[in-house]
């Protein structure tokens, strides 16, 4: 553990937890917009298979796990490493601003693209709407749709994404995270020292097709509510 | 062609410093960039002003003691070409050129275009070199090296150490120098004994000198006038987490 908190205190060790806890957000932000995709299917004799998953995620691990153990298992996992992953871009930015007091007044991006470029802004508005989301659909506190109803996720997002700039917020924020994705995944390789002109070339394909398909599926939920197609 | 330069005039480390407009007639494209300055600087010294200080040794592309920004971009529009080797043919008739100093918290400003880059050698000084009981050379056999591994050495040892790295990064990170510094070592069979306890020295004398964090914006590989691969990042990358996670340091 001392060994691990050595790492840490260099800057290249805030990267690599960055890096790694990134990795666990790639993977959820994936499962969590495949999830959600349940959206899609009409009901079955009145009962919707996104409400079936819903209420399968609080009992998943039964009769080992009492309801809703695994899902809070997962939420403080997830959240713990959030504080990490911003705690570590913070300590890290503040670096970096202080490295150079004294800007140029030219200057000519060669290499560094939009997504690199807004990776702070980006983090920002994500972390803005990961709190917003929660406080929306998950505990409901948040709710311009109408009544929340705990457990009847098709009635609550059919309700909340009806409201248009609650759909247009959810869209931009997952602009930025597609930016964010698309740079983090291709960086968080080359942090944890996965670089070889060998397959290079197949990080940046891996990057574009995560970024792509989270974007791609999350903002197709919102808006297809909002044009009435989900029902 | 003529040219407008905007130069970056500062008399010493406290003045405060700006842009100062230039404008130099019939310069030739076969020039060098430097030769430019220099011709501006003549004339400066004829009109009883103070030259342009900027740095410069070589003049051949191998030293790395050239520096300057020129539009937003350190030693200026051409690939793998230090600002030395930039000729005046990069340029068009009536263009406008802002040169700037390297800039960073670790760079500070000696004068006009001059930075102090004591940092990069006490980066260096930490823990870039092998230590070996004196003698007599060995014989260059002796100490078999594979191809694969001679020529990513190669590769990384061909750093001048100019800066370019740091003045582009957005962050203005050191990693690739660093990496490149400890690359280079860390293929050889020379560099195994202190590998663990190098990288480790270098890493915290990097942090301790005020650069920045790398975010991969990969600024640095596009400007390197020595084209070193971010690859070497990736390899610093792997070298402290092995150094940090057994205990070495």
């Amino acid at each position: 553990m001392k060994r691990v908190v050595n790492l840490y205190r260099t800057s290249i060790g805030k990267k690599i937890i960055m890096a790694i806890s990134g990795f666990v957000f790639v993977a959820f932000v994936i499962v969590h917009m495949l999830g959600n995709l349940k959206i899609f299917y009409p009901a079955h004799e009145g009962v919707y298979k996104i409400d079936v998953y819903g209420e399968f995620l609080r009992t998943v691990g039964y009769p080992v796990f009492a309801r809703g153990q695994v899902l809070w298992i997962f939420r403080i996992t997830l959240i713990g490493l959030a504080l990490f992953h911003i705690w570590s871009a913070i300590v890290t930015w503040l670096m970096s601003r202080s490295a150079r007091p004294i800007k140029y007044k030219v200057v000519e991006p060669v290499a560094s693209t939009l997504a690199s470029r807004t990776m702070r802004i980006g983090g920002v508005v994500i972390a803005v709407f990961i709190i917003f989301h929660m406080l929306n659909l998950t505990t409901g506190d948040i709710f311009p749709g109408g009544q929340f109803e705990h457990g009847a996720v098709h009635d609550n997002m059919l309700a909340n994404f009806s409201v248009w700039w609650v759909t247009a917020f959810y869209v931009i924020a997952m602009l930025f995270l597609g930016l964010h994705l698309y740079h983090g995944v291709w960086s968080a390789f080359q942090t944890l020292g996965v670089s070889n002109p060998k397959y290079n070339s197949w990080r940046r394909g891996l990057a574009w097709f995560v970024a792509i398909l989270v974007t791609a599926g999350n903002i197709a939920i919102p808006l297809a509510i909002l044009m009435g197609k989900v029902h | 062609m003529d040219l407008k330069l905007k130069i970056w005039r500062q008399k010493g480390p406290e003045d405060k410093g700006g842009f100062v407009t230039y404008e130099v007639k019939d310069v030739h494209p076969d020039q060098s960039f430097l030769e430019m300055l220099d011709d501006l600087n003549v004339r400066l010294i004829h009109e009883g002003e103070d030259p342009i200080a900027f740095d410069h040794d070589c003049r051949e592309g191998i030293c790395g003691m050239c520096s300057l920004v020129l539009n937003g971009r350190p030693h200026g529009p051409w690939d793998e070409t230090t600002t030395c080797q930039l000729h005046m043919r990069a340029y068009k008739d009536g263009d406008t050129i802002t040169i700037e100093p390297f800039r960073a918290k670790a760079f500070p400003v000696v004068k006009d275009l001059v930075v102090d880059r004591s940092a990069m050698d006490r980066v260096l000084q930490a823990g870039g070199y092998i230590s070996v009981a004196t003698g007599n050379p060995q014989d260059a056999n002796t100490i078999p090296v594979s191809k694969d591994d001679a020529e990513r050495a190669m590769d990384a040892s061909a750093c001048i150490g100019c800066g370019a790295c740091i003045a582009s990064c957005p962050n203005a990170s050191a990693m690739l120098f660093v990496a490149a510094k400890v690359s280079h070592l860390a293929l050889l069979p020379q560099g195994q004994p202190e590998r663990m306890i190098r990288v480790d020295k270098m890493v915290a004398q990097m942090d301790a000198e005020g650069f920045g964090a790398c975010t991969n914006h990969t600024e640095c590989e596009a400007v390197c006038p020595k084209g070193i691969s971010i690859d070497f990042i990736a390899m610093l990358n792997r070298e402290i987490t092995r150094s940090k996670l057994s205990g070495v340091s």
